[in-house]
């Protein structure tokens, strides 16, 4: 009977540890890379490097404007978040908060466009974007990214919102506050966990979106990271190292972040599905 | 009570125009254009109607139906395999033991990627010359010849099947990890009490609970793994020999590789459609679950 537990534990922390290793190999396979000298990547594999040199994230810089995506990418990241963020918290208040008819007809709206393709939307767009000269702009990336960020917006800001006390108002409207100075005054504030966790998960998908940004954006300097770190490779050999200098400087602030974070984006992430 | 309708309906607006113009509108502007024939190279040969044309000639073509069909195999193969992957990290992360907060944490890890940047690593791992994959099934002796992975039709679909599970499992981990947490205890003590075997508690206890969680998870990913464009366009390109070929990368080489909009547009619906069916269905059964 005991030795059948002992069996069992270091089963099961074998099965633990495998998960850990294949969960977290990856990002330390990245990194190691991106320090190797080129000639030691393409020679062999070693687990740990033999030299470590900063010369792939020299290259980063120099081949391409690496810098200049980020600060473009930067910059639409957090647009789309405050936009987001704007847009949704006031759609989030009236559907959490106020009684109205339509509510749930908006509520399934939202819902629909969660299930939108990008991909199905990507033509029409591209004409729109290009007729109105945007092709090549931060709007065009960022009205698509508010778009496609405002179904989990909406959704986690009502569910962080339904859970505030509805004497709140009451008390804000006897102190003579109208509805929208006690949205803004009180709901906002005491919500801020919940605003936070939105912030950080509309920036992540804004920061990691790949297909508008390809397609709208053609001009080298208006790239954005993701499309960015797609460019490196050469003709007819990659550089490894290069390219994932270039992966590092983007994964690990996103990584510090998540990880900082974690309870707030796991809760964020898993808000809508579980209560249905 | 008139005035709280009114200013809902003020805060809603902007919403709902942003979703308007920026999702309702081009779904049908896309579904016009795929009824007329547009080149966008040869401007002058005007937008000419052409009725259900373009998805005739999709239809007669061998490589869509081959879009389909890969579409079809990756996301049934990735959805399955993320499931059970996902069901046993969840069930492990649901007892308590040392490490797990670690554990929990490197769940995080794939999913903070970014695609592209998991799509190059994974590039990187299947290499055939230095890649580590290799490697190591070469040093245990599973393999004596390295395997070309991303080169052959057959092992391109599955290299990029083990790529996207790696990345997208830890969602539909944490989703059934949050799902589990709210059965309650009292549940698994009665088990208990009646005898069950834990095999049995699982079936009849856990999975039942689990049900609507299950299906919320299964409608998200499979949503993802249908419009599946990022991992494909880095990866394996589509290659070899469009063996890897889905519909969403199908759809963006109609449209800005032979600038096709009539028939990328009509391969847009075609995926929207699909998209919407597919939600439909799960739709259809979770609702059938909770009333």
């Amino acid at each position: 009977m005991e030795k059948e537990g002992i069996k069992e534990k270091i089963g099961f922390y074998l099965l633990v540890v495998i998960a850990f290793i294949i969960l977290a190999f990856p990002f330390y396979w990245i990194v190691v890379t991106s320090v190797k000298l080129p000639k030691e990547i393409v020679s062999s594999v070693t687990l740990i490097p033999r030299s470590i040199s900063l010369a792939s994230y020299y290259q980063v810089f120099k081949q391409q404007p690496f810098h200049i995506y980020i600060k473009n990418s930067f910059i639409v990241a957090g647009l789309t978040t405050i936009f987001c963020l704007l847009v949704g918290s006031l759609a989030a208040y009236a559907l959490a908060r106020l009684k109205f008819r339509g509510r749930d007809l908006i509520l399934s709206l939202v819902l629909t466009v969660s299930m939108f393709p990008p991909i199905a939307i990507v033509s029409p767009l591209f004409l729109i974007m290009k007729k109105f000269h945007l092709l090549n702009t931060y709007p065009s990336l960022i009205f698509p990214y508010t778009t496609f960020s405002l179904p989990l917006t909406i959704w986690i800001l009502t569910s962080f919102f339904k859970e505030l006390p509805f004497e709140l108002e009451e008390a804000a409207k006897v102190d003579g506050c109208t509805p929208l100075e006690a949205l803004v005054k009180v709901i906002i504030p005491l919500a801020a966990p919940g605003v936070f966790t939105c912030a950080i998960l509309v920036f992540i998908s804004a920061w990691n979106e790949f297909l508008f940004a390809l397609v709208f954006i053609t001009n080298n300097y208006m790239r954005t990271v993701p499309v960015g770190i797609t460019l490196y490779p050469g003709q007819f050999e990659m550089p490894w190292g290069t390219v994932f200098a270039a992966a590092t400087i983007v994964t690990l602030p996103i990584i510090i972040i998540v990880f900082i974070f974690q309870r707030r984006i796991i809760s964020g992430l898993t808000a809508g599905a579980v209560k249905g | 009570m008139a005035s709280e309708e009114k200013l809902a309906y003020w805060l809603t607006i902007p919403a709902l125009l942003v979703i308007f113009l920026i999702a309702f509108f081009p779904i049908f502007q896309a579904i016009w254009l795929s009824f007329h024939k547009i080149q966008l190279q040869f401007p002058q040969l005007g937008t000419p109607f052409v009725g259900l044309g373009n998805y005739q000639e999709l239809f007669k073509e061998p490589r869509f139906w081959n879009a389909i069909k890969n579409t079809f195999v990756f996301a049934s193969c990735t959805v399955i395999l993320e499931f059970i992957f996902g069901l046993i990290l969840a069930l492990l992360l649901n007892k308590s033991f040392m490490g797990r907060g670690i554990l929990r944490t490197a769940l995080l890890i794939p999913w903070a990627f970014t695609t592209v940047v998991s799509a190059l690593m994974w590039q990187f791992i299947y290499n055939d010359q230095f890649g580590i994959l290799n490697s190591i099934l070469m040093k245990l002796h599973i393999i004596k010849q390295p395997i070309i992975w991303l080169g052959t039709t057959k092992l391109a679909m599955i290299s990029a099947i083990i790529a996207d599970v790696w990345k997208t499992t830890p969602f539909m981990a944490l989703l059934l990890l949050a799902g589990l947490q709210v059965i309650p205890r009292e549940m698994y003590e009665a088990a208990l009490i009646d005898g069950a075997s834990a095999w049995q508690t699982f079936l009849r206890v856990t999975l039942p609970l689990l049900k609507p969680t299950i299906l919320v998870a299964l409608l998200f990913r499979t949503l993802d793994a249908v419009r599946v464009f990022d991992l494909i366009f880095v990866l394996t390109q589509g290659g070899p020999g469009n063996s890897t070929e889905v519909l969403s990368y199908l759809t963006y080489i109609k449209l800005f590789r032979e600038f096709d909009f009539g028939v990328g547009s009509a391969l847009s619906v075609i995926t929207f459609l699909c998209i919407m069916g597919i939600s439909m269905f799960f739709i259809k059964i979770l609702g059938a679950r909770t009333t």
